[in-house]
């Protein structure tokens, strides 16, 4: 991964400089007009924070059935950046809202499922914080819990009613407006392995300075 | 002739009463000009696009910070309880 990262850093840095360039050249939405170009970061933010979530109930998963501590690095690591990721899209959709559809927040299922799904990460870093020797396997389940919820969340607005835009708007995008997409969506997945890798190199820092103490106790 | 007049008399008073009765203002036929719609439904879209970026770049660039902040002060403690660990095998 060290080999990687820095070629990682440099794309992602590219494609994060020129993602504005390419969604300022995108079309405006007939109904919606500029605020929909939201859109082009709120996705994608979301698509990370599923990701986050799914390599944190993995990670839960393994730490829980097979102990591998290198596993609960990951599965807190990923949790951090699935609240991280979730507050973006939990901030950008409001402000897309108030525009489109006059309100700032619905109670409906997929904005009530993302905030539960978003608490259930948040839960997960204040247990982890806070709730002493053993919180790491109630964490674990929790990363499960909170994984489980992906599905739900996704294909909420296909299975409910709601006032979000269904799932179908990604897959039936434009070429001038899906270019600019996947290259955000691309830009934000590298992000989140660059942000991954280091935050699972402090938990690794951490552990051996953990191991050192415990040796110098000895 | 005087129940004619008391008749008379009642019908003037209920057109009266019926005439007093204002008809429900009527809402406007078609479509509105735009510039008889209250300011406050008229919400300028770049704003909000400014905000919402503001806010992924903010987040991204404040988690990075205080990623570098952790590691480092975890890699510093991490030397220092190394160095102190040398020192005693030493002696």
């Amino acid at each position: 991964m060290r080999k990687l990262f820095l070629p990682l850093l440099i794309l992602a840095a590219l494609m994060f400089a020129y993602a504005p360039v390419a969604i300022q050249n995108a079309p405006y939405e007939s109904t919606m007009g500029l605020v929909q170009k939201i859109f082009y970061f709120h996705v994608p933010s979301w698509f990370v924070m599923f990701s986050a979530a799914g390599v944190c109930g993995m990670g839960g998963a393994i730490y829980l059935f097979a102990g591998r501590k290198e596993a609960d690095r990951f599965a807190l690591a990923a949790a951090e950046l699935a609240v991280l990721f979730g507050l973006m899209g939990l901030l950008t959709g409001p402000l897309w809202g108030r525009k489109a559809w006059g309100v700032w927040w619905q109670w409906d299922a997929r904005l009530t499922s993302a905030l539960v799904m978003w608490l259930v990460f948040v839960a997960y870093l204040l247990l982890r914080k806070y709730g002493g020797v053993g919180s790491e396997k109630l964490s674990a389940v929790l990363a499960l819990f909170g994984m489980a919820n992906v599905p739900f969340v996704y294909l909420s607005v296909n299975l409910w009613r709601t006032v979000h835009p269904k799932t179908s708007v990604v897959m039936t995008l434009e070429k001038d407006m899906g270019r600019p997409f996947l290259l955000s969506t691309l830009a934000f997945m590298a992000l989140f392995v660059l942000l991954l890798a280091a935050r699972v190199r402090l938990e690794n820092t951490r552990a051996a300075l953990d191991e050192l103490y415990l040796s110098l106790e000895d | 002739m005087r129940n004619a007049a008391i008749l008379l008399l009642l019908v003037v008073a209920l057109g009266v009463s019926v005439l007093a009765q204002q008809p429900p203002p009527q809402p406007p036929e078609g479509f509105v000009p735009a510039a008889s719609v209250q300011g406050q439904e008229q919400l300028p879209a770049a704003p909000l696009v400014i905000t919402a970026y503001s806010v992924v770049w903010l987040l991204v660039f404040g988690y990075l910070w205080s990623i570098w902040r952790r590691i480092a002060r975890a890699e510093r403690d991490l030397a220092e309880v190394s160095r102190r660990i040398a020192g005693a095998q030493r002696r």
